[in-house]
């Protein structure tokens, strides 16, 4: 590649490059200089924040120094993005699969699904769904009620309210046991997997374990009195109380990112199924494998190598459009620092400073992981 | 392994088909072919392309579901019974032109999946097979590497492995060769003869006209969906009675 | 070698009978399952099982509920007189209404662009590039459409048929670079026409971009981008394959930097920071101007990936072959490697276009008017209280229709035209 460019123009091309940002970065310097007479610093970091925080994982009040409003920013945006990038990996799967479905309807449905949400600015339907449907809900005093008096779920335009359990005094055994519950279907799994490999047939491991899981959980809640009290929302006044909130800025940003990311992400499932060659159906069929086992020891192993990479970076795209909750008032990271912070400090050069850094620290881990990942497949194959 | 000095069980035929017919769309792929194979027997297919030899050989184990006729094969008719199909499948051995290894399994694993999974083998018994097997086709020592990393030859050869690790009654061979370099074609053809020696029932479609010389009971010829001729390597290569067959022997023989 | 298995062929060979010969010519059946093709595709692709018929219900049942939800709510109770009413400003934005002439001539010229480039690209008329064609009569023919709308579309159609006859007086290399210079010129064309001189009481007075909006201004801001990002992300992509470690370094920071953060929060960065860049003798910039230049920056990193993808996939021989002909480093890269590298990309630069088209819509978070930005501004006017459903609906429309079409031109052009292909598939 190198003998691409001549030795003058290599050289002439890294002098305009060292004189053009030297030429940038003098400019900064005296615009800084001049126009604000404020060096630059990171000291404003410690001071107070003179805000309050609605959303926020961690307790927070307007006392809590500014990097603490950070930080609680930080946590929103995993907090959507987690979720969001697991709910749309299995809504993705799902139409992925419809799409390659034999039946015609199932297949064009879900065809008109990625073409519609791949061919709308995320922007527009975020807003849309936003203004134009969630604050449209009842107000509090009129909200939907589901599934009254067993498990209600209040849906109306200040959020969503549903049952949610505190602890009472025999939760801390209830934790032993599913302390214990956990060991054991570690150990049981672990087993399996040992049994497995000395037979050559591998049992199905993790529905092992959910189930293993599953069942002590629910053999303690049943065996302990109570370990749990769950409260149930109910309407008190002009409020409800009891159990748990989501904002509808939460549910807004999250639904609308999972319809969106699905879309490419049902693209990448269908092609990694494409991908795996015909031959390779035919030859498992031609040993008398079953169409289960076909799936599961042939197809999917497959295809996970041709899925993983590009959902690993629609997982980064996930998490950087966390940052469109600017345009509906969700308080992640990028809406804190990019919009409270900075408008209340003034201090631009910091404020997206420290945010390149953040995304692209997120971005290089995620990348990391994706070349350890494409390491180990070129290893094995 | 050795059956060449056991007695042949049985003189019933282990594969039967009669008037077997295959439509795609409007294409008619097979117009009516009948064929038996008894045990231990060579049978050769050769003809052009879209002479619907392929499709034929792979209705035996029914990757392709025929549309008339019967087909029976080690005395269970194949129809919609899915049960029957994964049974003939495991007792017909078939290895295709493209390989068709998986490669994000090794070559061990390639070869002991299928008797793990689908004969309950424990894995010590399925490795012992798969070691004696590889041994038998010459790579003994690619067993942990994975397909992409071997020749095409070693490829075929594994593949040839794998379904021999069945340990199936009846082998059915797409052309075996065809996507090999020429210097590999010998090194599965000689393990090929080595089978077809040891007692193996065949059908082995190929334009090796050596290997089919060498070993083949009957040779069958297809054109557009029909056996045009069939015979013994003697009557087809020294007396072909059609004009179709004749030309077309010439136009291979002649390389 | 038949020695090796004796007895055994001898002995089948009498046992057996020889499969029975038929004559092609007397044994041709009919396919099997005649009849109706209509039904037998039916029941092939809608209920080949049981499974496969209660998912048909299913799907019927949603599709049923869905379209009947859809239609009751586009004729029965959207109103939809909050987009006939504003109409003018969600497409041109704020826009001096004595001046949308110029805007118009835009349109008249890019009419006859192009004419011109369906002429030079094409060696005949198919049915993809009449529907290219047509669009400005297919638009005249809309409902909305007002009467004053209609005929300069008709106009714009009538210039881009005479641009295409006229330019089929020329030779197929004269038509080539005719399209090639007049669409490179385009841009920097309109531009000028829409902002005007500073001469008060000339004809063209100057309209300062931040009039500028609606989905002229959305689609500005998009092919702006894609066009000056392109020799950007060229200057880049050739940096980062560079051998001399600070430039490469340097290339790959930037394009990584760029393509690890939000647009947003390019924007931003745009915004307020571009100013603190730039020599204080220069005058500000103004805001459009400085997104755009956010824009081409944020698309840069994303072509330079796009170009290196089309640079790897050109063979190692074609490097040899233009060295062997006596082509020195950088001009083998100009005049064989390049133009390679970007007729493969030519697709891939489409979608970069459509994604970039939509992600404009993040522009109204930094204060401009783009179709979004318009529509949130028409709804804070209390005259429209209430009607959110409905302009969201109409904007996203306008953004479906635009990219779908643009995807489905890409891809017809990309089979007419053979480009997009792999080296290796088109020899």
């Amino acid at each position: 590649m190198s003998a691409f460019y001549g030795s003058s123009i290599r050289s002439s091309w890294w002098l305009w490059s060292r004189l053009s940002w030297f030429f940038l970065y003098s400019n900064m310097v005296t615009a800084l200089r001049t126009q604000k007479e404020v060096p630059i610093s990171y000291d404003f970091l410690h001071d107070t924040a003179g805000f309050n925080l609605g959303e926020s994982a961690i307790a927070f009040t307007c006392t809590d120094p500014i990097h603490r409003a950070m930080l609680v920013g930080l946590l929103n945006t995993f907090k959507v993005s987690i979720t969001g990038i697991a709910l749309a990996t299995l809504l993705g799967t799902f139409i992925g699969v419809m799409r390659l479905s034999t039946n015609f309807l199932v297949s064009k449905i879900a065809w008109a699904y990625i073409n519609v949400f791949r061919n709308i600015p995320p922007l527009l339907l975020l807003i849309f769904w936003y203004r134009a449907v969630f604050l449209k809900l009842p107000r509090v005093q009129e909200a939907i009620v589901f599934f009254d008096p067993v498990f209600p779920i209040y849906i109306a335009n200040r959020g969503l309210f549903f049952p949610w359990g505190t602890p009472t005094e025999s939760w801390s055994t209830y934790r032993w046991i599913l302390l214990a519950g956990f060991v054991l279907a570690v150990f049981v799994a672990y087993r399996l997997r040992q049994h497995g490999k000395r037979t050559g047939r591998m049992p199905l491991v993790s529905l092992w374990f959910a189930v293993i899981l599953l069942v002590v959980t629910l053999l303690g809640y049943v065996i302990l009195p109570d370990p749990l009290e769950i409260t149930k929302p109910a309407l008190k006044g002009f409020n409800i109380r009891g159990g748990a909130t989501l904002s509808l800025e939460f549910w807004g940003l999250l639904f609308v990112l999972v319809i969106y990311a699905a879309a490419y992400i049902a693209e990448a499932v269908r092609a990694g199924i494409l991908s795996v060659d015909r031959g390779q159906r035919e030859a498992a069929r031609a040993l008398g494998f079953s169409s289960f086992n076909i799936m599961r020891l042939i197809i999917l192993p497959q295809a996970i190598r041709v899925v993983v990479p590009p959902l690993i970076s629609y997982a980064i795209g996930f998490t950087k459009n966390t940052s469109l909750g600017l345009a509906i008032g969700y308080t992640d990271f990028f809406a804190i620092t990019g919009g409270l912070i900075l408008n209340n400090t003034g201090r631009a050069v910091e404020t997206l400073t420290i945010i390149l850094l953040v995304y692209l620290t997120i971005s290089l881990i995620a990348s990391l992981i994706l070349n350890m990942y494409n390491r180990r497949i070129m290893l094995s194959h | 392994m050795n059956r060449n000095s056991a007695p042949a069980r049985t003189e019933d035929p282990i594969i039967i088909c009669r008037d077997v017919q295959k439509w795609f769309g409007k294409y008619h792929a097979l117009k009516g072919i009948s064929m038996e194979v008894m045990p231990q027997e060579v049978i050769v297919i050769f003809g052009p392309s879209g002479s619907g030899k392929s499709t034929f050989i792979r209705t035996i184990n029914r990757l392709e579901a025929h549309q008339s006729g019967q087909i029976i094969v080690d005395g269970i008719e194949l129809t919609h019974d899915v049960r029957n199909i994964e049974r003939v499948r495991m007792e017909t051995g078939m290895v295709f032109q493209q390989f068709n290894l998986f490669p994000h399994l090794t070559v061990m694993q390639n070869i002991t999946y299928a008797p793990m999974y689908n004969r309950k083998w424990h894995r010590s018994k399925a490795e012992k097979v798969a070691m004696e097997l590889l041994e038998r086709v010459g790579i003994p020592e690619q067993a942990e590497k994975y397909p992409a990393q071997l020749s095409g030859g070693q490829q075929q050869r594994v593949a040839i492995a794998r379904a021999l690790a069945m340990q199936p009654k009846m082998m059915l061979f797409d052309e075996p060769t065809s996507a090999l370099d020429p210097e590999m074609i010998k090194e599965v053809l000689d393990v090929m003869i080595e089978l077809a020696q040891s007692g193996m029932t065949m059908i082995v479609i190929t334009h090796e006209m050596g290997f089919a010389r060498a070993v083949a009971d009957r040779l069958f010829f297809f054109d557009e969906g029909l056996v045009v001729e069939s015979g013994t390597p003697d009557e087809l290569f020294n007396f072909p009675k059609e004009e179709r067959s004749k030309q077309f022997l010439a136009q291979i023989l002649s390389h | 070698m038949r020695l090796l298995r004796p007895n055994l062929t001898l002995r089948r060979r009498m046992a057996l009978p020889v499969a029975p010969v038929t004559d092609p010519q007397t044994n041709v059946l009919p396919p099997a399952r005649e009849g109706n093709t209509a039904l037998r595709w039916i029941k092939e692709n809608l209920f080949s099982s049981l499974f496969d018929s209660v998912l048909t219900i299913i799907s019927l049942l949603f599709l049923f509920f869905a379209l009947r939800l859809a239609l009751d709510w586009v004729f029965n109770l959207a109103q939809w007189d909050v987009i006939t009413e504003n109409i003018n400003i969600l497409m041109k934005g704020a826009y001096p209404s004595d001046q949308v002439w110029r805007i118009w001539l835009g349109l008249y010229l890019l009419g006859a662009i192009v004419g011109i480039n369906l002429r030079a690209w094409n060696r005949e008329l198919n049915r993809t590039t009449i529907a290219i064609a047509a669009i400005p009569l297919i638009l005249a023919l809309l409902p909305f459409a007002s009467e004053n709308a209609r005929i300069n579309l008709i106009i714009i159609q009538v210039t881009s048929a005479a641009a295409y006859l006229l330019t089929s007086i020329l030779g197929d290399k004269r038509r080539r670079q005719l399209a090639a210079v007049m669409s490179i010129l385009y841009i920097p064309v309109f531009i000028l026409l829409l902002e005007g001189f500073t001469d008060e009481d000339g004809i063209m007075p100057l309209v300062k971009s931040d009039l500028w909006g609606g989905l002229l201004l959305s689609v500005l801001l998009a092919t702006v981008g894609i066009i000056f990002s392109l020799p950007l992300g060229i200057v880049l992509a050739l940096g980062r394959r560079s051998r001399q470690p600070a430039i490469s370094a340097l290339c790959i920071t930037y394009i990584e930097v760029v393509r690890g953060v939000p647009l947003i929060s390019i924007l931003f960065m745009g915004n307020i920071m571009l100013q603190l860049f730039m020599p204080q003798s220069l005058p500000p910039i103004d805001r459009v101007v400085r997104v755009m230049m956010a824009i081409t920056l944020f698309t840069a990193a994303y072509m330079a990936e796009i170009v290196r993808g089309g640079l790897q996939a050109i063979p190692k021989g074609q490097y040899d072959a233009a060295y062997a002909l006596g082509f020195s480093g950088l001009k083998s890269m100009r005049v064989i490697i390049l133009p390679q590298a970007l007729r493969i990309v030519i697709p891939v630069i489409v979608s970069q276009f459509i994604g970039l088209l939509l992600d404009t819509t993040l522009v109204a978070l930094v204060g401009l008017f783009d179709l979004l930005g318009i529509g949130q501004a028409i709804l804070s006017n209390p005259n429209w209280l209430g009607r959110s459903q409905e302009v969201y609906v109409f904007i996203g429309l306008i953004y479906w229709i635009l990219a779908t079409s643009m995807a489905f031109a890409s891809q017809r052009l990309e089979k007419n035209l053979g480009v997009g292909r792999n080296y290796d598939e088109s020899q």
